[in-house]
């Protein structure tokens, strides 16, 4: 039976979720309002929420000082080409541990998933000068190899979860129709497991758009995504902070747009396999 | 042709041994049931004749072909799960078509393959449905559809009708047995139902704990159980055994008797009894009647059959009608 609450309680609740949505969404909100600022406004005291004086200026500036475009291209091929790689990967690799399951299956998944608990920071400076020898350094491959590296074991993770919750008769089915591993990953699991597939493709490449410490240690110019981007305009003039707003909320958009629009997707992709 | 011939088949999942050793033949165009209860190994052996499981041991024979390492695609058999098993991205059609477009068939072939599939089934109207679209029985009548396009040496089902209704599973047995009749393609055939191994099989395989405890026509098993497993097994409801004084009467370990051979009087018979629980199916009263010294029986009596909870009876069994088992269980003839 579902639970019953009183009008004043109901009201009471929802005016505490609203309390605690805006706090965690009001970093996101301070850094929109400044990307309008001047940039006096911006670094006023005490701080101002609204300012007087509304500019466009910041975006105009932001756009003609920097190549924009060249870095959100960047960004489009490194986060889905991170996601397609690890899933090319990382469905066969699902398949076996969610079908052909051996004695370690369980242990290579928690490994798996330990690698990422590991600070990034600790292989930084061997993945750096691994990188700068093999002539990865700022550049798109590297970096799509990279990400997909460390987005890896999660891609293998959620497709695990998903390929699980596929009855096992049916690829036996399709093994007695004739149909070769190949033909049975291609023509029955894949399309079986399109939603979970494309929440784990969402989920990757929001994941791999929004990653900083890589993009940023392995890059400089013509590989830089839209983190670089950002952090190009935190230095070295000093601090602009209605700047460094706009060019963030142009760097984030795109990927808000993305996430708007697919949340029906992500939410039912990650609660995938919750509730039988 | 479809001879299927198993030679010293054992499975073991590490230490266990779920099949220890089995021999059996299967003649081409015979329809032939495993029957057993859950777990005595009816699904694995059937499994292993797919090609789905590896056998641990011994030879699988396929019209005189060792099939024993071929991979399930390659042993030309086709397998109905239980359940249904049927692609559920992809429409009737499609999903009929499937085994056809991985031999690599012209589409024309395929298409009037499965239109052809489609009207021996009554699936004709439903082939651009999806199978979330269809009812149980109509599902069921797919992965046949799928099963029969290949043109099979051999089809295995595998409880094929245990998520269908009562009325439903009768209907869908009816149209097996028809299929069996029109394509006299070799059939097996695995159910833990008695009832659909007694009503369908040319033979049938009584399975218990991996071993085959007696291989026979339906009427053979019923008739002549080679032991108390069979004799309890087959028939429903089932045989009434009697041990002690009664069962040494008879020179046996054990005697059994059938509730359909025990004659019901109320004022003479072999032995006394007082009625308990009776099952009124209309047709049929299942009655128990406890008899002292030998425990309670289970009597089929007529549907009109008047007596009442406490009424004494006396139970005679028909002639010839007992069988009788040594301390083994074996029957002794």
């Amino acid at each position: 039976m579902a639970r019953a609450l009183s009008p004043r309680r109901r009201l009471l609740t929802t005016i505490a979720a609203w309390f605690v949505a805006l706090l965690i969404f009001f970093p996101v909100l301070w850094m929109l309002i400044t990307s309008f600022k001047t940039e006096a406004s911006a670094v006023a005291s005490p701080p101002e929420l609204f300012s007087a004086d509304w500019t466009f200026e910041n975006y105009t500036e932001v756009w003609a000082r920097s190549d924009y475009p060249r870095f959100f291209w960047n960004s489009v091929v490194i986060s889905i080409g991170s996601t397609l790689l690890g899933l090319a990967i990382a469905i066969p690799a699902a398949w076996s541990m969610a079908f052909v399951p051996t004695k370690r299956t369980k242990d290579l998944l928690m490994w798996m998933l330990s690698t990422k608990m590991m600070p990034a920071v600790a292989v930084m400076i061997p993945l750096y000068l691994v990188f700068q020898r093999v002539g990865l350094f700022d550049t798109k491959i590297g970096l799509v190899l990279a990400l997909m590296l460390m987005n890896l074991p999660i891609i293998v993770w959620m497709l695990y979860t998903y390929f699980r919750e596929i009855p096992g008769e049916i690829l036996e089915a399709a093994r007695m129709d004739g149909a070769s591993l190949w033909n049975e990953i291609v023509y029955v699991l894949t399309p079986m497991a399109v939603p979970g597939i494309a929440s784990t493709l969402l989920l990757n490449v929001i994941l791999a758009w929004n990653e900083a410490f890589w993009t940023i240690t392995l890059t400089t110019t013509k590989a830089a995504p839209l983190s670089a981007f950002i952090a190009s305009f935190s230095a070295p003039q000093g601090l602009f902070y209605a700047k460094l707003s706009a060019a963030s909320t142009m760097a984030i958009a795109p990927i808000l747009i993305l996430g708007w629009f697919s949340q029906k997707q992500l939410v039912r992709g990650l609660t995938f396999g919750a509730v039988k | 042709m479809g001879k299927i011939t198993l030679r010293n088949v054992a499975k073991r999942f590490g230490e266990v041994a779920v099949i220890p050793d089995i021999n059996l033949d299967i003649e081409d165009g015979e329809f032939v049931v495993f029957v057993g209860p859950s777990g005595c190994g009816k699904s694995t052996l059937l499994r292993l004749i797919a090609g789905l499981e590896d056998v641990s041991d011994g030879t699988i024979e396929i019209d005189g072909v060792n099939a024993t390492d071929l991979p399930p695609a390659k042993r030309g058999l086709a397998m109905v799960f239980q359940s249904y098993a049927l692609y559920p991205h992809m429409t009737v059609r499609k999903n009929i078509a499937f085994p056809l477009k991985m031999a690599g068939l012209d589409p024309a072939e395929i298409e009037r393959k499965v239109d052809g599939a489609a009207k021996v089934l009554n699936l004709s109207n439903y082939l651009e449905r999806r199978p979330g679209q269809l009812s149980g029985g109509q599902r069921q009548r797919v992965a046949i559809g799928r099963a029969i396009v290949r043109e099979p040496k051999a089809f295995l089902f595998d409880e094929p009708l245990s998520n269908l209704d009562a009325a439903l599973r009768v209907n869908m047995r009816i149209e097996i047995s028809e299929l069996h009749q029109t394509l006299k393609t070799t059939m097996i055939y695995v159910t833990h139902d008695q009832v659909e191994a007694m009503t369908m099989a040319d033979k049938i395989v009584v399975l218990n704990a991996g071993r085959i405890e007696q291989v026979g026509s339906p009427l053979e098993l019923y008739r002549r159980p080679a032991n108390l497993f069979v004799a309890g097994f087959i028939g429903s409801p089932k045989m009434n055994f009697i041990e002690g004084s009664e069962a040494k009467l008879h020179n046996a370990a054990t005697i059994g008797i059938r509730p359909e051979h025990i004659d019901l009087s109320t004022s003479a018979g072999t032995w006394k009894g007082t009625v308990g629980m009776s099952e009124h199916l209309g047709s049929d009263t299942f009655m128990r009647v406890t008899v002292e010294g030998l425990g309670m029986l289970t009597v089929r009596a007529s549907g009109e059959v008047s007596v009442q909870q406490g009424d004494t009876v006396w139970l005679t069994p028909q002639d010839g009608k007992l069988h009788h088992f040594d301390a083994n269980g074996k029957s002794l003839a």
